[in-house]
């Protein structure tokens, strides 16, 4: 039998900012249903790996391989740059990204959000785009809210209803950059179950947080990040029940 | 009532050549604008240069001066291709240089100068984080300028648009100059041959005055198109 490729893989990945290098060398395996939770005091370089796995940040060195297919790269005056954006587009749209910030679009309503990519740029019927939209909202929660703007919503709604915006993708892989980091505290719950509800489902997450429960309870792996190097990973009982660096052990300690 | 002494029929055909000449105007500095913009703001050096000439020779050019230069110096320019080609290969063509075109195209240039500025602004002003959620979606650079940058930007080019626009409807009285045959020129024709200025220019400046609320209200109504979903009407 044909070994079914990994969702997501990730060799040896370098970025630089100037001479600023910000990912030493990273590497990552997602295979079908993980949970991998990345971890990191701020400027660990947490989020610029997680930009760079969908090319919103262009890494300098090493490899990123969706579902079996390698992302070609060609050398040119400013550095290292994709060859082909085309194959780009193709590979983002099967990575679906939930920001911190939400990013909804502004001037559509949630269901036009959520409909819009599914439509444009995979190409399905808007018809089957809509009922499927409808009824990712109902699961958010968010049926009701189907036709407002997302400045008529607060920011869980947002954030859930940019979960299904990406769930309606379909991704293979869907990464979250802190989605909760921007909610006030009462909201953060609400979001964070709808994450759990996916993990359970078995769908492939790679997820920036500072939700250290969350990392605990959901996550198969987790990755503990300092100056663009992995610190600690694996399973969250080792990584998080059972620290072994100094470090990994002062940023878990309560901060007060 | 106005006596217009029989000038009537031919101030309307004027007022019909100043809103033709406008909005043609129109249509063509928003695409220079919009073109030019996108040279300033793109990675390309040479973009980026040419871009900058085009606006900072346009706007520190008189209008006026632009308009002569581009009628008589293009006619020179064509006279120069012409009589070349008849020399060197015996084609004889003549093309003379319309008025009407020669109005648009100048009109339109200056015009593009401005709209440059006032659409590379609006641009910027688009928060980098819909452009980011547009990427990540796997969208195409011209599916993301028509879906999510074009409709978001517009929001914050109308304000400048419809300023720019007020502007350019009274620059087509300029037209006269180069003798095409607006408003204006109806008027002062009229006004020379009867020696009653007012009879003439009044109704002229409530023609402006009308077309001029008219695009009002219809900016208003765009305006409140592109904003929705951002909370002011």
């Amino acid at each position: 039998m044909a070994e079914t490729p990994l969702p997501l893989e990730v060799r040896n990945l370098k970025k630089r900012f100037g001479d600023n290098e910000v990912l030493k060398g990273l590497s990552l395996e997602a295979r079908q249903g993980d949970v991998i939770s990345l971890i990191g005091a701020s400027g660990s370089g947490k989020s610029t790996f997680l930009r760079c796995m969908n090319l919103l940040e262009l890494p300098d060195e090493g490899d990123l391989i969706v579902h079996g297919e390698s992302i070609r790269f060609k050398q040119t005056r400013r550095g290292r740059e994709p060859a082909d954006w085309k194959q780009v587009e193709r590979i983002r749209a099967k990575l679906s990204m939930v920001f911190q910030s939400f990013n909804l679009w502004a001037h559509m309503t949630l269901l036009e959000n959520v409909i819009e990519a599914p439509v444009h740029v995979l190409g399905k019927p808007k018809k089957e785009a809509v009922d499927h939209a409808r009824s990712l909202l109902e699961r958010v929660g968010l049926a009701e809210r189907a036709d407002y703007y997302p400045a008529q919503l607060s920011g869980g709604q947002q954030q859930r209803g940019a979960i299904a915006r990406a769930l309606a993708m379909e991704p293979e892989v869907m990464l979250f950059d802190e989605p909760t980091s921007a909610l006030d505290p009462e909201l953060v719950g609400d979001v964070l179950k709808v994450m759990r509800d996916l993990a359970d489902e078995g769908r492939t997450m790679i997820v920036v947080t500072h939700e250290m429960g969350f990392a605990r309870d959901v996550s198969s792996q987790v990755i503990y990040l300092h100056q663009g190097q992995v610190e600690e990973a694996g399973p969250p009982d080792q990584v998080l029940g059972n620290p072994r660096s100094e470090r990994l052990k002062q940023f878990l300690a309560p901060k007060f | 009532m106005i006596d217009l002494q029989g000038y009537g029929p031919r101030l309307l055909q004027g007022a019909w050549v100043t809103i033709e000449l406008g909005l043609l105007s129109l249509l063509l500095s928003i695409i220079l604008g919009l073109l030019t913009a996108t040279a300033k703001m793109s990675r390309s050096w040479i973009a980026h240069r040419l871009g900058t000439l085009y606006t900072t020779l346009i706007r520190g050019v008189p209008d006026l001066v632009l308009m002569m230069l581009l009628f008589f110096g293009g006619q020179i320019g064509v006279n120069m291709i012409t009589d070349w080609l008849y020399y060197q290969f015996d084609i004889d063509i003549f093309i003379n240089i319309n008025e009407f075109v020669a109005g648009v195209v100048t009109i339109g240039l200056i015009f593009g100068a401005y709209m440059g500025e006032t659409f590379r602004g609006a641009f910027l002003a688009v928060d980098s984080g819909q452009i980011e959620a547009a990427r990540a979606y796997g969208m195409s650079e011209s599916l993301m300028f028509r879906r999510v940058r074009f409709p978001q930007m517009m929001r914050h080019a109308l304000p400048g648009l419809s300023n720019n626009w007020m502007v350019l409807l009274k620059t087509t009285a300029l037209v006269s100059v180069i003798g095409l045959t607006d408003m204006v020129r109806v008027a002062e024709e009229a006004t020379k041959a009867t020696h009653e200025p007012f009879t003439f220019l009044i109704p002229v400046a409530v023609i402006y005055l009308l077309i001029a609320s008219v695009s009002e209200w219809g900016f208003a109504r765009l305006q409140k198109r592109y904003n929705v979903g951002f909370g002011e009407s």
